[in-house]
């Protein structure tokens, strides 16, 4: 299988490169990367990409997909899907699944599933402690023997800071990365959303911002203690991007994510108790979506990953405060984040830099670049399509998104994963 | 040379030449033991009394066979039926019975520096069988032993030290007496049992076994203390034993004559396999039986001769 992808803008950022170029896949991988009109396209299958642009393929490094354990709410199957059709050709999948991914036999039945399911790579990230209980460590060596790529307690914050540390030097062990979900539990309390002026007209609870930036603190006092390797999920405060520019500045190993809710929505989305806008971290305010930013700007945030957390109407049509936290994304994730290169704030090799080079560099996985060899994962982006957003036209089987309706500009058009056609539209 | 102390505190503060004469002078009471008589009259009208508030087996025995062989009278306090358990101090414990005259006190303490302690307060000789997660100098020497017979130098070889280095006061005392007698020392073990610093003591330090018994002539094994699994510096035995537990198809990546070693006691099955544990390249017996030689030198050295 010979696939030519012809005239396209190729976006490359660990090449350096964002010029017009045929792209060739043979198999499963990159073959020829050339100036346009040298590749014969006779016996090939031939795509016209002039007017598009031509990435590799795009990484959401932070993904629920339900499975196992809450197929009602996302399957492995529906949840790539989801993803192929949003542009990402490979997700990292959160362990708070049910049994938690804690074991080395979870961690091959999602890869199964994945594979079964043949449509964007799926890589399992393990749980920091046993059941995410946060007393024991769980096996670090088995799991990552088993295809975990990094480890996390997403969902389930590490209150303990020994065990953060035992994590860090754990994981150092056998060279994995710890994603860290920043939450001090005990001050969130009951809070439901930003603790500001709209948690106090609406007469909800708050969650402060000190909520995420305490912790933040105490697992870059923690890398600095151990060396260990630390990515920070779903950076939403003001706070944290100068505690992580600060680190960062200072030399230490440390990455971090945000997600395109926390560059376009306020803690206004909540008004009228919309409970699609109920997520964790909460929408914070527009300083806030100023420092996010700033942060992408500025390479302080080295990623865009949208936290995708299907839930269905039996946890979210409810009162706001008895509702699930967290909102779907996969499908908007592009979309939303193509806003910032429309808006200027970022660069388009900049955002596909944070959409795929770099998640694959943090995570330390295949792809993330065309280059000769690498694996044929390509997102071919139409940056000037509009579209409006629908969630009844979404492959999940969730509809928990707060940007519907929204007018956006930019889709992905074409998905290949493995030199694989997954997805065309 | 002469050996001018009063006690046996670490490691730390001897000076290589001091070693040297321990292990000489090992070497040569260790046919003691060999003979149909096992006992000279040196340390007649001696008297050692051991102190352990620890467990031990091989320890205390050996401290108490190399004073009988030497002719010294022993008497073994433990902990569980002393006066400790009443609420008496450690000091007060110790002039009590520096009132009876003993000549010297062999202790072993839970407390890292409670030979340093007692050292200071009392006049008769102190030897430290072990202080919390600090020293093990008899250990140590012990261990310099068994290698300088197996190898003839200790000089230039590779040393690998794998396990529990944060809480092992064996490996303390062994990187040190290794890179004192110019051996290389590296220690290996999941980066929660490395503690920060441990390069500025000499070693090498790497979290891969294999990396650390590549080329190695000698790799000394630590027992696993299994309350350390519930304390968050371990998953699981199996993952412990999969990853840092030696077993036969390291060997092939050491030297050819490596030797096996372990202070004991054994957690067959987690930290060395009953393969290698018993193998052809095991000198963990021999490492008993130098103890009690290293023990014997020791007490001439501090309480024979002139000096007594």
């Amino acid at each position: 299988m010979s696939l030519l992808i012809k005239g396209g803008l190729v976006v490359d950022p660990a090449q350096g490169l964002e010029e017009i170029r045929d792209l060739l896949i043979q198999g499963d991988k990159i073959a020829a990367l050339e100036p346009p009109g040298t590749i014969p396209g006779q016996g090939r299958r031939v795509v016209e990409a002039k007017g598009l642009v031509v990435a590799p393929g795009l990484i959401d490094m932070h993904v629920h997909l339900r499975e196992p354990g809450e197929e009602y709410k996302e399957t492995i199957l529906t949840g790539t899907r989801a993803a192929v059709q949003g542009g990402f050709t490979a997700v990292a999948a959160m362990p708070n699944t049910r049994p938690v991914n804690d074991t080395a036999s979870v961690t091959r039945y999602i890869l199964e599933q994945a594979k079964a399911a043949g449509l964007a790579r799926v890589y399992p990230v393990g749980a920091i402690s046993m059941g995410s209980a946060g007393r024991n460590l769980s096996e670090y060596g088995d799991q990552k023997a088993a295809g975990a790529v990094a480890l996390s307690d997403d969902g389930h914050p590490v209150t303990n800071p020994m065990l953060m540390r035992r994590a860090l030097e754990y994981a150092r062990t056998f060279g994995l990365l710890i994603i860290s979900h920043c939450e001090d539990l005990d001050l969130r309390g009951d809070g439901a959303m930003h603790e500001g002026r709209v948690s106090l007209e609406l007469g909800l609870q708050g969650i402060p911002a000190a909520v995420e930036e305490i912790m933040v603190f105490r697992d870059l006092a923690l890398i600095q203690l151990t060396g260990g390797r630390l990515h920070l999920a779903h950076v939403s405060a003001f706070g944290s991007v100068a505690l992580i520019r600060q680190a960062k500045a200072a030399g230490l190993t440390v990455t971090a994510e945000t997600a395109p809710h926390y560059f376009h929505l306020t803690e206004e989305a909540v008004k009228g108790y919309d409970t699609n806008a109920k997520v964790n971290p909460p929408l914070r305010t527009a300083a806030d979506v100023a420092a996010i930013r700033e942060g992408l700007k500025d390479g302080t945030l080295d990623a865009i990953a949208c936290d995708h957390a299907p839930h269905t109407t039996l946890e979210k049509d409810l009162e706001f405060e008895a509702a699930a936290f967290g909102l779907i994304g996969l499908e908007t994730s592009l979309g939303l984040s193509l806003k910032l290169v429309h808006d200027g704030v970022l660069t388009l090799t900049q955002l596909v830099a944070k959409m795929s080079t770099n998640p694959a560099r943090i995570l330390g996985v295949p792809g993330g670049t065309l280059s000769v060899g690498a694996p044929a994962d390509v997102t071919i982006i139409d940056l000037n399509r509009e579209w409006v957003v629908d969630v009844n036209t979404f492959a999940s089987k969730s509809r928990n998104c707060p940007f519907n309706g929204w007018t956006l500009k930019g889709k992905a058009v074409m998905t290949i994963v493995g030199g694989k056609v997954v997805w065309q539209g | 040379m002469e050996f001018r102390r009063k006690d046996l505190l670490g490691i730390a503060d001897l000076a290589p030449e001091e070693i040297r004469l321990i292990l000489d002078t090992a070497a040569s009471l260790k046919e003691i033991s060999a003979r149909p008589i096992k006992k000279v009259p040196t340390l007649r009208g001696k008297t050692v009394v051991t102190v352990f508030y620890e467990p031990s087996t091989r320890t205390r025995m050996s401290f108490e066979i190399a004073a009988k062989r030497l002719s010294a009278d022993t008497l073994n306090l433990t902990v569980a039926a002393s006066s400790a358990v009443k609420g008496e101090t450690l000091s007060d414990t110790a002039h009590n019975l520096e009132a009876m005259q003993p000549d010297l006190l062999v202790i072993r303490h839970p407390a890292s520096g409670a030979p340093h302690y007692l050292a200071s307060r009392l006049k008769c000789g102190v030897i430290n069988a072990g202080d919390g997660l600090h020293e093990h100098p008899t250990q140590a020497l012990l261990d310099l032993l068994t290698v300088q017979e197996a190898k003839g130098t200790l000089a230039g070889l590779k040393v690998a030290i794998i396990g529990d280095i944060a809480h092992s006061r064996v490996a303390r005392s062994d990187i040190q007496a290794f890179i004192k007698m110019g051996s290389k020392v590296t220690v290996a073990g999941p980066a929660t049992m490395l503690p920060p610093y441990l390069d500025s003591l000499g070693a090498e330090v790497t979290c891969s076994l294999e990396e650390a018994v590549a080329g190695a002539d000698v790799i000394m094994m630590l027992r696993l203390q299994l309350e350390r699994m519930n304390q968050m510096y371990l998953s699981t035995l199996r993952e412990y034993s999969n990853h840092f537990g030696l077993a036969l198809r390291h060997l092939a990546l050491a030297q050819d004559d490596v030797i096996i070693m372990h202070p004991g006691p054994l957690n067959r099955g987690v930290e060395i396999s009953p393969e290698v544990a018993d193998g052809k390249h095991s000198v963990i017996l021999e490492q008993v039986t130098n103890g009690v030689a290293v023990r014997m030198a020791l007490l001439y050295l501090l309480i024979g001769g002139e000096k007594g």
